[in-house]
């Protein structure tokens, strides 16, 4: 397993967001979906996910419906709302402009100064 | 999401909590499957599979809790998960529970009581309309006492007051045309019910325009509560005629039911106007100017824009100038403005209130620091159940609002208590009558704030003594605790709650150290030598004025009164003195005496002020007072020959240096007579039992008769049967006379009044003291022993002596009562020296005192360590090794 990196508060929302953007899903589901997107890069605690969950469908980013898995178990899908896909954008920029930042801020070297 | 839309989600999420518990739960198992699915299929088999997605899983408590917040249905919720929890754990632990509850009940009943007593006696104005810019005029030393001519002046010649009334006390015979009794009243000025801005109930009030000279308006106003009780609400009662002291007055009105009258402790039974007052008190009431006994307190409103210093500058001059214009008859004393109601006792009870606070206050601290440390030891038992919590996953927010959810709803349990009985107590007290025969009340009513307070100082002091288990939360490590067991370190560090334990004890030894000082000093008050002996003694009360007696008439009926009662079996000695006797009813006059050389007598040649008693022969006999010299009166020193006295030992060496150069020497009296002393008698005590050596002259009654006058009655007998022969030979002298028949003892409990309330209260507070140190060492006693059962199991089983086991167990205990016991005491007698102000006598250095306490606390601690004492004694080593 590759050296797994501790998540910034605040990001898991965004990865529950962007993971479901690419297709309704259930909640084990997803955590399956961040690691295969993230190449298995980050450490989440697999409970930590549900809270985002619920506060996220509270706030109205995502719906859900119950439907069938893949192992033939009833559960509960994930789905963005258009309030959820616009989040997601606004946020998606934010966290680049961010990244951005701070990757040239830790990259200047002293000559540059 | 609008605003409107989550209040609704909100309170959805409080009513559909099982809907939403169901809804988590499905999404954690729904997880865990699909996670053992993977693993299942890995190769994994089915049980191993979910073990291992469940461990995967991790803290699902906290989870939970997480995503119940997430859900938005966490406040109310989990505030009546918490109150059910506290109640659950209370209910497992029922010592606690009670010690702190009942601790705290305790503290609070004390406090709100005082301060209802607080409330009552200083912060609430009279009931009259706009008692704020309300304020009776008074000399520096709290008496208000005017002469009536010098109240007329005040009130002509003052720019500061609207209007000034003034008020006097009158006793009278009252006689409604059946069955004479004794009435109290209010004789007032003219203008008293305007001044107050009052309307009656019934009828009209008198005013101003109705006083025409000496005697001119024979009006009575009643107190409604006089009228209901003595005249049953009778409407008819308007225009009546009724007879004070054979005096015909008409009723004109009855006084509204909440008014009782100008000053809190005393509700008058009827109103009448002072130009009437020496119809039914004593003569030249109205134009003595030296009088200071005329008018009882004046009063009135200050005009708008007047300050409260503005008018004792004013009022003050006005003195002055009396002063100047009448160096004889005044002279004028600081004057100061008061509040309404009070005036002449509000410096006692302020001090008394202010006593009383500090008393209440400490007991609030002990009770503090007794919850602090019952808290604190109930936290420590409850580490291992705190650790598993944390361990499970639960947030430490979480269990520190659990803990103050508990410390709240003891709070409430215990204000609850507390106010419920304090308010008992109260209204026993409003309703309470000290003296009989005396319209004495305390005028104090539980109302709404008094709730308020308890119920602040409840929730504070519950909120601030939860608080102390708080940093041993925070610290704990879970797995430490759930590894090592509870036996916890029993180190030899000093902790908190050790310390809250010393504060604790201390507090309620400087409470128990009070009380026995006070106790000790009011039975010493008791015996002391009062210049007199009031056992064996009834006192027999006779105004002939209310008779109808003419002043010439007085001196042959006292005769007859005194020959008869000396027919009486079983009677010794009878003598009477005008007026009242030394330390009944905290009533006496004082004259200016001077030297026999002195010829300008002015105010400031006076050679002494001693009380001034009127007797007549036998008296001395009759109360038991010690001849030094000389001769006591005879029936031979009548007006017909040169007047002399008897003065105590005090003024015979204040005038004459010596007693013995005092017999035949001759001083002079205000008015320029010459007086011959005759005898010397024993010092005693005149107004109060607590006061200083006071010098003290007895005239011969017979020289200057008074109507109303006290039979001293000497004998043996059972006092009501004697009451009863008194009464029946009265009657037959006089069956229109009413007589009061008291013995000397049951009077003296006026002046003692002070000193038993103080030592009642004191008692009560050391009582309380005295529980709360029981219930203090008992749950630390019952800690420790429980804390270290294992270890004294140990010991027994290695064959520890009883002695050793029981040391071991509870030597700390022991110790730290020492301590405590030793601090208390030691403050308790410092804060004696205050209490020599209230009770007489009352001294911290008296060896009796000293033992009792340290008895006391003794005892205590061993009534509080008794049981724990018990439980390890009892300890059975084998059970103990098996547990855990």
């Amino acid at each position: 397993m590759p050296e797994q990196a501790q998540l910034l508060p605040g990001t898991l929302d965004l990865l529950i967001l962007r993971a479901v953007a690419l297709g309704p899903l259930h909640g084990y589901g997803i955590l399956l979906r961040i690691g295969q997107i993230s190449g298995n890069a980050l450490l989440i605690e697999q409970g930590a996910l549900y809270p985002g969950l619920f506060r996220l469908v509270r706030q109205g980013l995502l719906k859900t419906n119950s439907g069938t898995s893949e192992n033939n178990r009833r559960a509960k899908f994930y789905e963005l709302t258009a309030t959820g896909r616009k989040r997601l954008r606004e946020e998606t920029a934010n966290w680049n402009r961010l990244a951005a930042a701070i990757a040239s801020a830790l990259s200047v070297r002293p000559e540059e100064v | 999401m609008n605003f409107l839309d989550s209040l609704h989600l909100r309170f959805a999420a409080l009513f559909q909590r099982s809907q939403m518990n169901a809804e988590i739960e499905d999404e954690l198992r729904s997880h865990i499957e699909h996670r053992a699915d993977d693993l299942e299929r890995s190769g994994v088999d089915h049980a191993e599979a979910l073990r291992r997605a469940r461990i995967e899983f991790g803290g699902s408590e906290r989870f939970r809790e997480e995503c119940h917040e997430a859900l938005g249905g966490n406040l109310i919720d989990s505030l009546l998960q918490d109150l059910r929890l506290a109640f659950r754990l209370l209910r497992k632990s029922p010592g606690f529970g009670f010690a702190a509850v009942f601790t705290l009940a305790l503290a609070i009943g004390a406090n709100a009581v005082v301060f209802g007593i607080m409330d009552g006696l200083i912060l609430r104005p009279l009931n009259v309309p706009h008692p704020q810019s309300l304020y009776g005029t008074e000399y520096g030393d709290y008496s208000g006492f005017q002469s009536y001519p010098n109240y007329v002046d005040l009130r002509d010649r003052n720019r500061s007051f609207e209007d000034l009334a003034a008020f006097n006390f009158v006793f009278v015979g009252l006689d409604t045309g059946n069955n004479p009794s004794l009435a109290t009243g209010y004789a007032t000025s003219g203008n008293y019910f305007d001044v107050l801005r009052l309307q009656p109930y019934l009828g009209r009030f008198f005013h101003s325009s109705d006083e025409h000279g000496r005697n001119s308006a024979p009006y009575v106003v009643l107190a409604y509560g006089y009228w209901h009780s003595r005249f049953q609400d009778d409407r008819g009662v308007l225009g009546r005629e009724i007879q004070f002291d054979k005096h015909p007055y008409t009723v004109i009105g009855v006084a509204p039911p909440d008014f009782r009258g100008t000053v809190l402790f005393i509700s008058p039974d009827f109103f009448m106007p002072i130009v009437n007052e020496e119809q039914v008190g004593p003569e030249n009431v109205l134009d003595a100017r030296g009088n200071m006994h005329g008018v009882f307190e004046t009063f009135g409103h200050l005009k708008p824009g007047v300050t409260a210093a503005q008018a004792i500058a004013d009022v003050n001059a006005v003195g002055a100038s009396l002063e100047k214009t009448y160096p004889k008859e005044v002279s004028h004393k600081a004057s100061t403005l008061s509040r309404q109601g009070l005036t002449s006792f509000s410096g006692a009870a302020r001090a008394f209130v202010a006593g009383l606070m500090l008393l209440a206050g400490l007991i609030l601290l002990a009770a503090c620091a007794n919850l602090g440390s019952l808290f604190g030891a109930h936290a420590a038992d409850r580490a291992r159940e705190v650790a598993l919590r944390l361990a499970l996953g639960s947030s430490r927010q979480r269990i520190l609002r659990q803990l103050l959810t508990e410390a709240m709803l003891i709070s409430l349990a215990g204000g609850t208590l507390g106010v419920m009985g304090s308010v008992a107590l109260l209204r026993r007290l409003s309703m309470w009558q000290p003296f009989s025969g005396a319209p004495v009340h305390i005028p104090v009513s539980p109302d709404a704030k008094i709730y308020v307070v308890a119920l602040v100082l409840a929730v504070v002091s519950g909120f601030l003594f939860g608080i102390v288990p708080v940093r041993q939360v925070l610290r704990a490590n879970p797995y430490e605790i759930v590894k090592a067991g509870p036996t916890g370190k029993v180190g030899h560090r000093l902790t908190v709650r050790d310390a809250l334990l010393v504060v604790q004890i201390a507090i309620c030894a400087v409470l128990v150290t009070s009380s026995m000082v006070a106790v000790r000093g009011l039975l010493r008050s008791l015996h002391s030598n009062f210049g007199f002996e009031p056992r064996n003694a009834m006192l027999v009360g006779a105004n002939l004025t209310m008779a109808g007696y003419s002043a010439d008439k007085v001196p042959a009926m006292q005769k007859r009164m005194i020959n008869a009662m000396e027919t009486i079996p079983g009677i010794e000695r009878v003598g009477f003195v005008n007026n009242y006797p030394p330390l009944v009813y905290a009533s006496g006059s004082r004259a200016n005496v001077f030297k026999d050389e002195t010829t300008d007598l002015r105010q400031s040649n006076i050679a002494a002020m001693p009380y001034r008693y009127e007797v007549s022969p036998g008296y001395f006999d009759a109360a038991a007072t010690a001849l030094l010299a000389g001769r006591t009166f005879t029936w031979h020193d009548d007006k017909s020959a040169p007047p002399v006295a008897v003065v105590n030992r005090d003024l015979a060496v204040k005038l004459f240096g010596s007693v013995t150069d005092s017999v035949g020497a001759y001083y002079r009296m205000q008015d320029g007579t010459r007086v011959q002393v005759v005898g010397v008698v024993e010092n005693g005590k005149y107004l109060s039992v607590t006061e200083d050596q006071q010098p003290a002259m007895f005239l011969s009654a017979l020289q200057s008769p008074s109507s109303a006058a006290y039979l001293v009655v000497r004998s043996r007998r059972d006092p009501q049967e004697l009451g009863a022969a008194i009464r029946g030979k009265m009657r037959e002298l006089d069956a229109g006379l009413p007589v009061t028949i008291d013995t000397w003892n049951s009077l003296l409990s006026v002046v003692l009044f002070p000193s038993r309330v103080a030592t009642a209260s004191l008692g009560v507070l050391g009582m309380m003291g005295a529980m709360l140190s029981i219930t203090g060492i008992f749950g630390m006693a019952a800690y420790s022993v429980s804390k270290r059962l294992r270890e004294l199991g140990i010991r027994v089983a290695l064959g520890a002596p009883r002695a050793e086991v029981l040391q071991a167990a509870l030597g700390r205990a022991f110790k730290l009562l020492a301590f405590g016991s030793a601090a208390g005491l030691f403050m308790g007698i410092l804060a004696s020296r205050v209490l020599a102000f209230i009770v007489y006598q009352a001294t911290p250095r008296d060896p009796l005192v000293l033992t009792g306490v340290v008895l006391a606390m003794a005892l205590l601690g061993l009534i509080a360590t008794w049981i724990p004492a018990q439980r390890a004694l009892a300890v059975d080593p084998m059970i103990l090794l098996h547990e855990e």
